[in-house]
């Protein structure tokens, strides 16, 4: 079995990022790039179904600038066998990245495809819903638990709002990973020195066949309202008086 | 022209989210002339939710989708059947300009799917229509605010429900000669591809966590599962939702749907009491619309101090008894 992981190439979600001063976007200059966070846990689930025997093969997909192959090397670090890289420095929106995706899943012909459920740096929580639509694949998003069932079949366990809700999805699937999945590995510095030199192919969005079309027009980004500072009051009884006297809320 | 919202519901009741996304849709309404609110109920034996919505105020027309495939709603049937009505109605009558629903679990599983059958973007969790294609919605845990244009004919929006107040409703349906017009569409055939194993959700006597006025939410400072007996019983004084953190979740305090914050639910309660959390950047992102909030941890440098209301340095253990028997007497 062949598993696609995407992967994006986000700022540290640790960074209190900063809204540029024209309002025209963030600051990312001199920032920490990270893999994100939920598609970490993608890499590790495919990497862990590798060690249990069930796929034979896990390829790492990304889309970004050159820098984006840090990413990439990281993501093989925790023994993802090779990696794409679909070079643009344009913003690619999720339709786009759904499209592009596409491309690599007609050529790579993969059983499954991971991704995390959504970036930490735009939010959307479109792109494998998006993907999953293109290929025509059953999808399986915010899955915390994830089991291969015979024949050609995935279970999968979603963390939806009342609680959780199982599903069976005939493979190939899409499957978006929730952070109670798992918890992702460090990579070892043996690990490290193997993954430099292991394959990342570069392509570009031309030579797959997508022109990228955005079709939203970011007009300003501000900042949120800045909540006023509040008091600190002394006790229960102090507390209890403010929320009934001042606030009103009780 | 016309908006098609689609309903979230369990076949016997609508969520309140849904009347939230019928502000923004008559908002989006007030920015076009001359455009219809159709409301699209998918689901089976859902006869129940018809009759709900036609209490619901400025409805022109609602869908019913009521067949065995959509008991469980599965996004590889669901999305069909929104992309059937845009693509197949009789377009002398109405062409829908926007498709809405609510950012909850549901929503954000299906709603992606049908734009990409449509080649549209979708717009995730707007907070507020600036005009019928700009809206705002929050990025970067909502560290930021992105004001974005979409160029699509067709919009296809996710509405956080806790940004929009909820539209009027009445309990008893309009007059019988005055009723809503209801269209039954013709079933469609399961894709084949997913189906249905379980669910397991949690029971809860308590109010809707995204929708409760107050709510009392523990991290990691609660320090096990069994302490939260004491935000439950304090919740009961208020009338009060539970939440948590995500580390209190991880800790396996509390089940998974209880988070509150980027990656679970975002909430705007009149009270927002948070007992034991240190208030990382990616739990503050769900509480920022609260009205009011509170503050207790023993930590003075926790960073939930920046953005409390009423802050209480103090050890959570002592002040929760003590806080839920000055309630008790008040009532």
């Amino acid at each position: 079995m062949k598993i696609l992981v995407a992967v994006k190439r986000v700022v540290d979600h640790k960074v209190n990022v900063r809204v540029k001063t024209d309002e025209t976007g963030i600051e990312t200059a001199n920032v920490k790039m990270v893999i994100n966070p939920f598609c970490e846990i993608a890499i590790e689930q495919a990497v862990r179904f590798k060690e249990q025997g069930s796929a034979d093969e896990v390829v790492l997909v990304c889309i970004g600038p050159k820098e984006a192959e840090v990413q990439l090397r990281a993501g093989l670090a925790l023994d993802a066998d090779r990696a794409i890289l679909i070079r643009t420095d344009e913003e690619v929106q999720s339709l786009d990245v759904a499209k592009l995706l596409h491309k690599v899943v007609q050529e790579q012909l993969p059983d499954l495809v991971l991704l995390g459920k959504q970036a930490i740096d735009t939010d959307n929580n479109q792109t494998g819903q998006m993907l999953a639509a293109l290929t025509n694949m059953p999808q399986g998003t915010f899955a915390s638990d994830i089991v291969f069932i015979v024949p050609n079949k995935v279970k999968v366990t979603r963390e939806v709002d009342g609680g959780l809700v199982t599903l069976a999805l005939n493979l190939p699937a899409v499957i978006t990973v929730d952070l109670r999945l798992n918890t992702p590995r460090y990579a070892s510095l043996p690990n490290i020195m193997k993954a430099k030199r292991k394959i990342i192919t570069m392509v570009s969005p031309d030579s797959l066949g997508v022109s990228l079309s955005p079709r939203l027009t970011t007009l300003k980004v501000e900042s949120p309202p800045v909540r006023q500072a509040g008091v600190k009051v002394a006790d229960v009884a102090d507390l209890v008086d403010k929320l009934q006297q001042q606030a009103k809320v009780i | 022209m016309a908006i098609l919202i689609v309903a979230e519901h369990d076949n016997h009741s609508i969520q309140p989210a849904t009347l939230s996304v019928l502000t923004a849709a008559s908002e989006i309404a007030a920015h076009t002339s001359d455009t219809e609110l159709h409301l699209l109920i998918i689901g089976h034996e859902c006869q129940p939710v018809v009759e709900i919505a036609q209490g619901i105020t400025g409805l022109s027309k609602i869908l019913v989708a009521d067949h065995q495939i959509h008991q469980y709603p599965l996004a590889e049937n669901i999305a069909p059947l929104i992309v059937s009505l845009v693509q197949e109605q009789d377009q002398a009558q109405y062409q829908y300009s926007h498709i809405l629903t609510s950012a909850g679990t549901t929503g954000k599983d299906y709603q992606p799917r049908v734009a990409a059958l449509l080649d549209v973007a979708q717009i995730s969790d707007i907070i507020s229509v600036e005009s019928a294609d700009t809206f705002k919605r929050p990025i970067y845990a909502g560290k930021a605010i992105a004001t974005v244009q979409s160029s699509d004919a067709i919009k296809v929006i996710t509405v956080r429900s806790s940004a929009f107040a909820a539209i009027a409703f009445s309990a008893s349906p309009l007059s019988e000669d005055n009723q809503i017009p209801v269209v039954e569409l013709a079933a469609q055939a399961d894709s084949g591809k997913s189906e249905f194993i379980k669910a397991e959700l949690t029971q809860s006597s308590r109010p809707e966590l995204t929708t409760a006025k107050v709510v009392i939410s523990g991290g990691r400072g609660m320090q096990n599962a069994d302490n939260f007996e004491l935000l439950y019983t304090l919740a009961d004084q208020l009338n009060a939702a539970v939440g948590a953190s995500r580390a209190a979740v991880d800790a396996g305090f509390v089940a998974n749907d209880l988070q509150i914050g980027q990656t679970g639910k975002i909430i705007a309660p009149d009270l927002y009491i948070a007992v034991g959390i240190s208030g990382a950047i990616q739990h503050i992102a769900g509480i920022t619309g609260s009205k009011v909030i509170v503050a207790i941890n023993n930590d003075a440098d926790a960073p939930i101090f920046d953005v409390a209301d009423y802050g209480l340095v103090a050890d959570l253990f002592d002040v929760l008894p003590e806080l839920t028997a000055a309630l008790k007497v008040k009532n």
